[in-house]
C-alpha cells in the first residue's frame, strides 16, 4: 500500500491530464516524436513527483515505452524539451542522462549474461577510476575504489537475495532473477529515480511479491518510480499516481483507485467493455475469460 | 623422408618471426572481437599501415624510434577514421567498412601514382628499411646456434628479431591481462554482451568502443612491423587473406583469453609446415605439385575456421561453459 507521506502530497492535484504537481522531479513539455507519418508519442505537458510511485498505463502502441525511450536519452525526440531535478535533459545521451541520476532498466531484460552476478553489479558502479584505460593499468589507483564497490554490491544482493548466486554467469539465473539483478546493479549507481519498463514482464508470480516489495523500498528510501506496466494488480498495489496514454498522448491522470473510472480512461483504453473494472480480481477467472471471448466473437460475426 | 629435419623445421615455426607477427595481431584482434565484439574484418589494413608508416619513415631517414612512432599514429588514424562513422552502428556495419577499408589500404599502397613512396605492386625491399633495426643490435655479428636451430644473430631472419617480436608479443599479454582484470576490461565486456545495458548506466560506449578500436590497431601495426623485418613489404602478401589467419589463430586459441593468441598462432603455422613438409614427401609428383601442395595447405585452414566456428567455437583456452551461454 502507499506510503501516506506520498499519497497526502498528491491529494490536492486536480485529476486532469498534465496536472501540477508540489514537488515534481520531471517536467516535459511539448514532447513530440514522430516515426515518419505516424506519431507516437505527442505530450503536451506532464510533471512527475518527486519521492512517489508514478504508474504509466495505456494500451498496446499508446507509445508509453517510445516516451520513456525519449526520457531516458535512448530515443530523440522531433520537437519539445524536458528538465530533470530543474535541469534539462534535452539532447543528452543515455549514458548522461544515467550519470545524472536516472536509471532505467528494460522491458527485455538486460543482464549481461556472460558475465558473473556480481560483474554485473559492479558494472553498475559509478566515479570507477579503473574504468579509465591508463589508470586500469595501475590496479592500486581503483582498488579501494573496487573494494567499496563490491561491498555496496554483496549487500544489494543480499537484500535482493540474489548473494548464493554472486558467482554464478547472470544468464544461468530465471528471469525473474535477472529482473531482480538488472534492478539491483541499476541501484549501484545510486540513483535519485528509477525507471522501469514493464518490471513485471515475464516474471515468474511467486516472485512477483518480493518485487513489489523491492519497488516499495525504491521509494522509501527516497527514491522516484516510474514504470510502464500493463498488469493492473500491480498499478493497483504499488503506485500513487496513473498517467494513462493512448495514442502518444496523455489522457487521464490521478490516484489508482479512481483514474480506471474516468471517462477518458475508459472510452480510450477499456473501448467496449468499459463497465468492467480491470483491476478486478475476478476479471482473471476463466468464467469471465470466456464470457469475454464469446462476445468477442459474436461482435466479429455481426461483421 | 626425413622425419628429423621436419621436425626441427616444425619446431622452428613455433619461435619464427612471423609466428609471433601473427600473434601479436591476433593480440589486437582479441582486444576488439575478444573483449569488446567488435567485427573487425580488416586486420590486415593495420599491419600493413604500419609496415608502411614504419619502412617509408626509415627509408626518408628517420630514426628507429620516430620510425615506430610513425607506424602508431598511422595506426591511430585509420582507427579514427573507421570508427567515427561506424562505431554508433551496428556490429556488422563496423565489419563492412574494416574488410573495405583494408582493401583501400591495399590498392593504394600499390597504385603506380604512389610508386616513390610505396613501391607500389613490388613494395618495398626489406634491406632500405632494416639498418636501423639491426644496428639497434646489442649482439655482435655472425651466426648462433641454440639446439637444432641456427639463425644469423642481427640479420634479417635473425636470433635479433625472435628476441624482439616475443619480447613485445609477451608486454602485449602483459597488457591485455591487466586490462581483462581491471574495470576498464569490465567495461568492454558489459559492451560486448549489450551495449544498450551499459549505456544504461551511464558508460560512454561509444569512447570505450573507439579506445579498443585503437588499441587493437595499434598493437596490429606493431605486428606489421615485426611481419616485415625479415621479409619486404609487399602490399598483396597484406590483404585479405592474412585478416582470415589472424581471425583462424584467435579462434583456434581462444577469443577473450590471454594466452590464446599464442598458442593459436603457435599451432597455426607449426600444423601448416607439417601438413605441406609430409606432403611433399608422400605425396608423389604426379598428384600434386609442391605449389599445389602449398594452395592445399590454405584450403585447410579455411576447413580448419569453418569448423572451428561450428564445433569449438571458444578454442583451445576459451572457457566452454561462458560461451555455452546464449548471449541474448
Amino acid at each position: 500500500m502507499p506510503t501516506d507521506s506520498a499519497v497526502r502530497a498528491l491529494a490536492d492535484v486536480p485529476r486532469e491530464p498534465g496536472a501540477a504537481k508540489p514537488d515534481p522531479i520531471v517536467v516535459a513539455d511539448d514532447v513530440v516524436r514522430r516515426f515518419g507519418g505516424m506519431t507516437a508519442v505527442d505530450v503536451q505537458h506532464v510533471e512527475i513527483q518527486r519521492g512517489a510511485i508514478t504508474a504509466l498505463i495505456g494500451p498496446n502502441g499508446a507509445g508509453k515505452t517510445t516516451f520513456f525511450n525519449l526520457l531516458t536519452g535512448f530515443d530523440k525526440p522531433s520537437s519539445g524539451t524536458w528538465t530533470f531535478e530543474g535541469r534539462s535533459l534535452h539532447g543528452l545521451p543515455a549514458a548522461r542522462v544515467a550519470r545524472k541520476g536516472m536509471v532505467r532498466t528494460f522491458q527485455l531484460t538486460k543482464a549481461l549474461s556472460r558475465m558473473t552476478v556480481i560483474e554485473n553489479m559492479r558494472l553498475g558502479a559509478g566515479s570507477q577510476p579503473g574504468e579509465n584505460l591508463f589508470t586500469a593499468l595501475v590496479p592500486p589507483l581503483w582498488r579501494a575504489r573496487e573494494r567499496e564497490i563490491t561491498e555496496q554490491a554483496e549487500e544489494l544482493l543480499v537484500r535482493f537475495k540474489l548473494d548464493h548466486h554472486r558467482d554464478s554467469f547472470a544468464g544461468s539465473l530465471s528471469g525473474g532473477q535477472r529482473k531482480l539483478l538488472e534492478m539491483a546493479r541499476a541501484l549501484m549507481s545510486k540513483p535519485t529515480m528509477v525507471m522501469l519498463d514493464e518490471p513485471m514482464a515475464g516474471v515468474n508470480p511467486a516472485l512477483t511479491q518480493s518485487l513489489l516489495g523491492h519497488i516499495q523500498a525504491l521509494r522509501d528510501d527516497g527514491m522516484t518510480v516510474l514504470f510502464v506496466e500493463h498488469d493492473m494488480h500491480m498499478v493497483r498495489h504499488i503506485s500513487d499516481w496513473v498517467i494513462v496514454m493512448a495514442e502518444g498522448r496523455i489522457v487521464a491522470e490521478g490516484p489508482p483507485e479512481t483514474v480506471m473510472q474516468d471517462p477518458a480512461v475508459v472510452d480510450a483504453y477499456l473501448g467496449a467493455h468499459h463497465d468492467t473494472d480491470l483491476g478486478d480480481d475476478a476479471l482473471l477467472s476463466d468464467d469471465v475469460a470466456e464470457q469475454l471471448e464469446a462476445e468477442v466473437q459474436a461482435e466479429e460475426e455481426k461483421r | 623422408m626425413d622425419w628429423t629435419n621436419l621436425l626441427v623445421n616444425v619446431a622452428g615455426e613455433i619461435i619464427a618471426p612471423t609466428t609471433a607477427a601473427y600473434a601479436l595481431a591476433a593480440i589486437g584482434l582479441n582486444i576488439h572481437f575478444g573483449l569488446t565484439g567488435l567485427l573487425n574484418m580488416g586486420q590486415a589494413g593495420f599491419l600493413l599501415l604500419g609496415a608502411y608508416g614504419f619502412a617509408i619513415a626509415t627509408i626518408a631517414g628517420w630514426p628507429l624510434w620516430a620510425a615506430v612512432l610513425a607506424a602508431i599514429l598511422a595506426a591511430v588514424v585509420f582507427a579514427l577514421i573507421l570508427g567515427i562513422p561506424t562505431l554508433k552502428l551496428r556490429g556488422d556495419y563496423l565489419a563492412i567498412v574494416t574488410i573495405a577499408a583494408a582493401e583501400i589500404v591495399r590498392i593504394v599502397g600499390r597504385s603506380t601514382t604512389l610508386t616513390d613512396l610505396t613501391g607500389a605492386s613490388s613494395g618495398l625491399r626489406g634491406n632500405s628499411y632494416k639498418h636501423t633495426f639491426q644496428d639497434a643490435s646489442p649482439f655482435p655479428d655472425g651466426t648462433w646456434e641454440l639446439g637444432p636451430f641456427e639463425y644469423a644473430i642481427n640479420a634479417s631472419n635473425s636470433w635479433w628479431i625472435r628476441i624482439v617480436g616475443w619480447g613485445v608479443v609477451a608486454l602485449a599479454c602483459l597488457l591485455i591481462w591487466l586490462l581483462m582484470r581491471s574495470p576498464w576490461g569490465r567495461v568492454l565486456k558489459g559492451i560486448r554482451e549489450d551495449e544498450d545495458a551499459v549505456r544504461s548506466l551511464g558508460k560512454n560506449v561509444y569512447a570505450y568502443k573507439m579506445q579498443s578500436l585503437v588499441l587493437g590497431g595499434v598493437i596490429g601495426a606493431v605486428a606489421g612491423i615485426i611481419y616485415v623485418l625479415p621479409r619486404a613489404v609487399q602490399p598483396d602478401a597484406m590483404g585479405r587473406s592474412m585478416t582470415f589467419f589472424i581471425w583462424t589463430i584467435l579462434l583456434l586459441g581462444g577469443a577473450a583469453t590471454v594466452f590464446g593468441p599464442i598458442l593459436g598462432s603457435m599451432l597455426f603455422w607449426a600444423a601448416l609446415m607439417l601438413i605441406k613438409l609430409v606432403m611433399r614427401g608422400t605425396v608423389p609428383e604426379t598428384v600434386m605439385r609442391s605449389e599445389q601442395i602449398e594452395q592445399f595447405g590454405w584450403i585447410i585452414v579455411g576447413i580448419t575456421l569453418m569448423l572451428l566456428v561450428i564445433f569449438r567455437p571458444q578454442g583451445i583456452l576459451g572457457d566452454k561453459k561462458e560461451l555455452a551461454i546464449n548471449a541474448h
